[in-house]
């Protein structure tokens, strides 16, 4: 495992009680738990086809942004989205709906796991071509820019995507304009099944490449809320006010394969152990109890994610599947797919 | 009153039309401010429109078009120049697998209101890399629209409809038509995406074309009169939406039809057309429906072997024969 640091720089505390911050981080990561863990059973049970891509072990990354981004922030996240969309506000019933291909799912049945969107929560898409969305982040971010509008994007990829030729370009237009967008790497130590270190020239596949695009180097504990909540509300100020790109790496872990089909058995059994012992979940609430939490304020946390994995369960199973003629809806604009008169 | 202008000058005078019509309308490619492109097509619009308005890049094209998609879905009109259409193949993954699904797969939730210009085809000695027709790739997408216009009134009024559509489309300029000129009424233009023009009537074989192959039809048609061939040129302008009712119609009329295109010959756009008038027209025509294509092969360079594979008036005129006299 290798050694995180956190930046240097005080991060801008918000008004709110830091405690309320941080029961609203375990929220967070409780709700984004129980979530994954129940959609890795209805994958096992079939009621989910297609693929999926988990981030169990990595929550508090999207929880640590999804508590320090404004309301009306964009969130450009891969195919291992469901947490990213999920720690923005978007309901569970909705996603869950979306995974078990129901008229209910936040894109009718027609995205799936890996393309879930939700632009009222500022959802703008999960993209599965890896380096694809970073550069249309930054269109977001221009975009704010040029409308003076304060918002600011962040964009969420993996390890993996660090070696793709739209990473290089995108950050280095972010830097040119100086857009207000965050890139946040998730490395999780493998691109999909090899070892990142593997096909990497440097050690730290993003925090290594910052200084090419004249970036600070960062790199956080992905796996633990209050550092990831701080080195964001840092760089999202920075994007806010006019200070432009930051790009940020996360060093985490995920639980499991790259995607449904993949038991992560390559993974060398001592280095999965040490980083189970990190789980984000457990450790943070140790830390909460240590801190002088009631005890039972986190098992309410705890009863009601998992009462809303339920109800969302329980509501996308009862949804009916899109009807047929949805297939043709929303080539276009004008809600249709003609192509000829 | 009217003005003649090049085919060049009407994509700038297009550009800032609709950039004073409406204030998110933004321009964004590679050497296209201070410089006004490297064909010099966008000349004048940074003087007019300054730096934050008209953007140079760097040579990224994903980057280019990542950043119009990411603002178009956030309350932008972006154009954004590829400035040879050559160098799509570097940003595919945007134009065919991003920007075209992104309102299907998110269920109408997001609108892509943006423009990809691009310079298209061969006839300046460029080179197979610099040389390519390449709108039949587009038209093979299912969520982009795909326009060629073939005069300078049409760059004017069709890249004003595309601005001003809500759906993305890739705007195809033929390079070889840059300097070519034609009138142009005063005042604004703007036209409508999907109708076809009959730019001459005829009423033994219907010729389609597009974008530089149109002024090679309409010569090729006043050869063929000469010859006792009444021939009708179809200017399709778009190949989605495609006006086949008009192309439909023409043929119903003059039971033949040969469609003209600078594609190489395997898939075509006049593979489709052909088969869809072969479908819906089979039991009017008098004789084989016929395609003149560039040979499927790359462009060379030399000037005489890249005339020589270009569809020329001659060869239009000996299927045009070969066609009527079948």
């Amino acid at each position: 495992m290798t050694a995180t640091e956190t930046p240097t720089e005080a991060p801008p505390r918000p008004d709110a009680d830091p405690q309320d911050v941080q029961l609203a981080l375990y929220r967070q990561v409780v709700r984004l738990r129980r979530f994954e863990e129940r959609a890795y059973r209805l994958f096992m049970e079939g009621l989910v086809k297609g693929t999926s891509h988990l981030s169990l072990g990595m929550e508090a990354i999207a929880a640590g942004f999804g508590e320090a981004m404004r309301d009306d922030d964009y969130t450009f996240c891969t195919y291992r989205g469901h947490a990213h969309t999920l720690a923005r506000g978007t309901p569970m019933a909705g996603v869950m709906g979306e995974l078990l291909g129901r008229a209910s799912g936040v894109c009718g049945g027609k995205g799936g796991s890996m393309h879930l969107t939700s632009v009222e929560h500022g959802v703008m898409g999960s993209y599965a071509i890896i380096g694809a969305h970073l550069p249309i982040a930054n269109g977001a971010a221009w975009s704010a820019q040029v409308r003076g509008s304060g918002q600011v994007a962040v964009c969420f990829f993996g390890d993996g995507t660090t070696n793709i030729g739209a990473f290089h370009e995108a950050l280095n237009l972010a830097k040119v304009w100086e857009l207000p967008v965050v890139f946040v790497c998730e490395n999780n130590l493998y691109m999909e099944y090899t070892a990142i270190g593997d096909v990497t020239a440097v050690e730290h596949p993003a925090a290594d490449r910052a200084s090419a695009y004249g970036l600070e180097s960062i790199i956080v504990d992905g796996n633990d809320p209050d550092a990831v909540y701080d080195v964001a509300t840092t760089a999202i100020e920075r994007a806010r006010s006019g200070g432009g790109p930051s790009l940020i790496e996360a060093k985490t872990y995920r639980h499991g394969g790259h995607s449904r089909a993949d038991p992560g058995d390559y993974r060398p059994p001592a280095e999965v152990e040490a980083w189970l012992e990190r789980d984000p979940v457990p450790t943070y609430r140790t830390r909460l109890v240590d801190a002088g939490v009631d005890e039972a304020v986190l098992t309410e946390i705890e009863d009601l994610a998992q009462a809303d994995v339920d109800a969302a369960t329980e509501d996308a199973k009862a949804a009916p599947t899109p009807e047929l003629q949805a297939a043709y809806r929303d080539v276009w604009a004008d809600g249709g797919a003609s192509w000829r008169n | 009153m009217a003005e003649l202008i090049t085919y060049r000058e009407a994509v700038s005078r297009a550009l800032a039309q609709e950039m004073r019509h409406d204030p998110s309308v933004y321009f964004i490619g590679e050497d296209v401010a201070a410089a006004g492109g490297v064909f010099k097509a966008t000349k004048g619009l940074y003087e007019e429109f300054g730096p934050l308005r008209v953007r140079d890049t760097p040579i990224s094209e994903e980057a280019i078009l990542g950043a119009a998609m990411g603002a178009a879905m956030t309350g932008l009109r972006p154009v954004a120049e590829i400035m040879f259409s050559d160098f799509l193949a570097t940003c595919w993954d945007l134009v065919a697998v991003e920007i075209p699904k992104a309102r299907y797969m998110t269920d109408g939730q997001v609108s892509l209101p943006l423009v990809i210009r691009t310079a298209n085809g061969g006839g300046l000695r460029f080179g197979a890399q610099h040389s390519q027709a390449v709108e039949n790739w587009a038209m093979a997408i299912p969520g982009l629209k795909v326009v060629a216009p073939s005069n300078p009134k049409d760059v004017i009024g069709l890249l004003a409809a595309a601005i001003r559509d809500p759906d993305p489309v890739l705007f195809f300029e033929q390079k070889s038509l840059y300097p070519t000129k034609g009138e142009v009424p005063d005042g604004e233009i703007v036209d409508e995406l999907g109708v076809a023009s009959t730019l001459r009537q005829g009423s033994d074989v219907t010729i389609v074309a597009l974008a530089s192959m149109v002024p090679r039809a309409v010569e090729a048609a006043d050869e063929l009169d000469s010859m006792g061939i009444s021939a009708e040129v179809i200017d399709l302008r778009s190949l989605v939406p495609l006006d086949t009712r008009t192309v439909i119609e023409s043929v119903k009329r003059t039971s033949r039809m040969i469609t003209v295109e600078e594609n190489p010959r395997l898939c075509g756009w006049g593979a489709e057309i052909v088969s869809i008038v072969g479908e819906e027209c089979f039991w009017h025509l008098d004789g084989p429906l016929t395609r003149v294509t560039t040979p499927h092969i790359p462009l060379p360079s030399e000037a005489a072997l890249e005339d020589e594979f270009l569809p020329s008036v001659a060869r239009i005129v000996e299927a045009a024969q070969k066609v009527v006299q079948a």
